[in-house]
């Protein structure tokens, strides 16, 4: 019986991967950047998650907060114990969707726009952010900037440094993978 | 069954999500345990915690008078025990610093170097330790004053105003909130009192439990065996401290019966008691410089 059900399991898997068109990587890139006259704060982490299947038009991002790294080891400290909490929340993510047709077997370069709900900090807030996909020989390359606010994802922070901060951080995003066959 | 295939198909991206999350438990590796303390002094024991490379931290560590001395000297905040200080990072593992306390007009230098390092996770690195070895050298020279007056420093050779402290950091960050450390002490004195021995060993505990995400109540005990120190009355230096972190400063509220804050002074020479009193209130005030040009500047987008 056990047999029968992982037989079917396997088929049914096998049918929707049919489907799917995926490209996965575990070493994309995630920056944020927050520029005022008082501080620069940069912080950068390649060991982003993501996956995206073409076919059912569908991608998600994971990626642990603590791999940020910032030049300032203070900033880091204070990033992890005091904003987003990482021995709490260790994780933000990204699931999302997109409604261009977009192949990842013909080269060519895709303007899509990405809606789907961004975690961070137990906080699960909707963005739709604008993206690019430039497929080359089976090669993709995704990317994509937008601005959040710390706030909106119950980060707070306190008035002694908020004119260090800006209200909006800037995160760019990018990927770089290989189309599953 | 092919509609269900279908279904599955089409279900949301969580899917996928999952598998990113499946992936990442296979192939992260862990993390090296960060801020087990807030400060580079429990209160006046040094913590595993050292600046990053090429971060220089500026400290100023300041003991008032005892709390028991009177109206008279305003309860202590007439008199004062001042020690500045400078840490540096050399990498993230070594660290030296350099200070000078007002208390015998002592010059200290230290080297601590960041043996191994916590992990988070189970079934990884346990502890955070560090080594760190301490050179004291005192220059007080009381001139002779009056008949009676002590003219024991002032006959001391410059060999024997030099004192060393040797101390292994064991620390543990127990949860977000809980940190301890334990700390076993040899001490050396190139010149002690005939009644007491030139080598002392002592144990410290101490720890820190948040309060806030930044603020934390420390305390550290500092265990001396008897037998070691016989001329004078000793006692064991005991230490409450909170500490409040704003930005790149950590400030530290003290109150311990030790007037001085270096080892070889408050671990072996601590002759304030609790009992009676003699509490010495003060602060610690740390501030954090990147100096180097690559602790400067961020990386670029």
């Amino acid at each position: 019986m056990k047999k029968t059900v992982a037989t079917i399991a396997i088929i049914i898997i096998c049918h929707a991967w049919s489907y799917s068109q995926l490209c996965m990587t575990r070493t994309g890139f995630i920056g944020f950047y927050s520029k005022t006259s008082l501080e620069d704060i940069n912080a950068e982490n390649n060991q982003v998650y993501s996956v995206i299947d073409a076919g059912k038009k569908n991608l998600a991002f994971s990626v642990l907060l603590k791999g940020f790294t910032f030049k300032k080891e203070l900033m880091q400290q204070h990033f992890n114990e005091n904003y987003v909490e990482s021995d709490k929340y260790p994780k933000a993510s990204f699931t999302g969707s997109f409604t261009e047709d977009l192949s990842l077997t013909t080269n060519g370069v895709y303007k899509i726009t990405v809606k789907g709900n961004l975690t961070l900090h137990n906080i699960t807030k909707p963005i739709e952010v604008p993206a690019t996909l430039e497929v080359n020989d089976g090669k993709v390359k995704g990317s994509s900037e937008f601005k959040l606010k710390p706030e909106d994802f119950n980060i707070s922070i306190p008035s002694i440094v908020r004119d260090k901060i800006e209200n909006q951080i800037t995160v760019h995003v990018k990927i770089d993978c290989n189309a599953a066959k | 069954m092919l509609l269900f295939a279908e279904a599955l198909s089409a279900q949301d991206s969580s899917s996928l999500l999952k598998m990113l999350n499946d992936s990442m438990v296979v192939n992260t590796k862990p993390f090296y345990t960060r801020g087990t303390f807030k400060a580079t002094r429990i209160i006046n024991t040094q913590t595993v915690e050292a600046p990053a490379a090429g971060a220089l931290s500026v400290i100023i560590q300041h003991r008032f008078g005892q709390l028991n001395s009177g109206s008279y000297n305003f309860f202590g905040l007439d008199n004062a025990t001042l020690r500045l200080g400078l840490d540096y990072g050399i990498t993230d593992r070594l660290a030296v610093g350099i200070g000078r306390c007002s208390l015998l007009k002592t010059y200290d230098g230290y080297v601590k170097y960041k043996l191994l390092r916590q992990t988070d996770g189970s079934n990884q690195m346990p502890v955070t330790i560090s080594a760190l070895g301490t050179i004291n050298y005192l220059t007080f020279k009381p001139v002779a004053g009056p008949t009676g007056s002590d003219l024991t420093y002032t006959n001391l050779s410059t060999t024997e105003r030099i004192s060393y402290t040797t101390q292994l950091l064991i620390a543990r960050k127990f949860s977000r909130n809980f940190s301890a450390q334990l700390t076993p002490t040899y001490l050396h004195y190139n010149h002690a009192d005939s009644a007491d021995k030139n080598n002392i060993f002592a144990l410290a505990i101490g720890g820190r439990m948040k309060i806030t995400k930044r603020m934390s109540i420390n305390v550290e005990y500092n265990y001396l065996p008897s037998g070691q120190i016989a001329s004078t009355t000793v006692h064991d230096s005991f230490s409450l401290g909170w500490d409040i972190e704003t930005g790149g400063h950590v400030f530290q509220l003290v109150f311990s019966n030790s007037q001085s804050m270096l080892e070889t002074q408050y671990i072996a020479k601590t002759a304030g008691s609790w009992g009676k009193g003699d509490i010495y209130f003060g602060f610690n005030i740390s501030r954090n410089f990147n100096i180097t040009k690559k602790a400067k500047s961020g990386p670029k987008i």
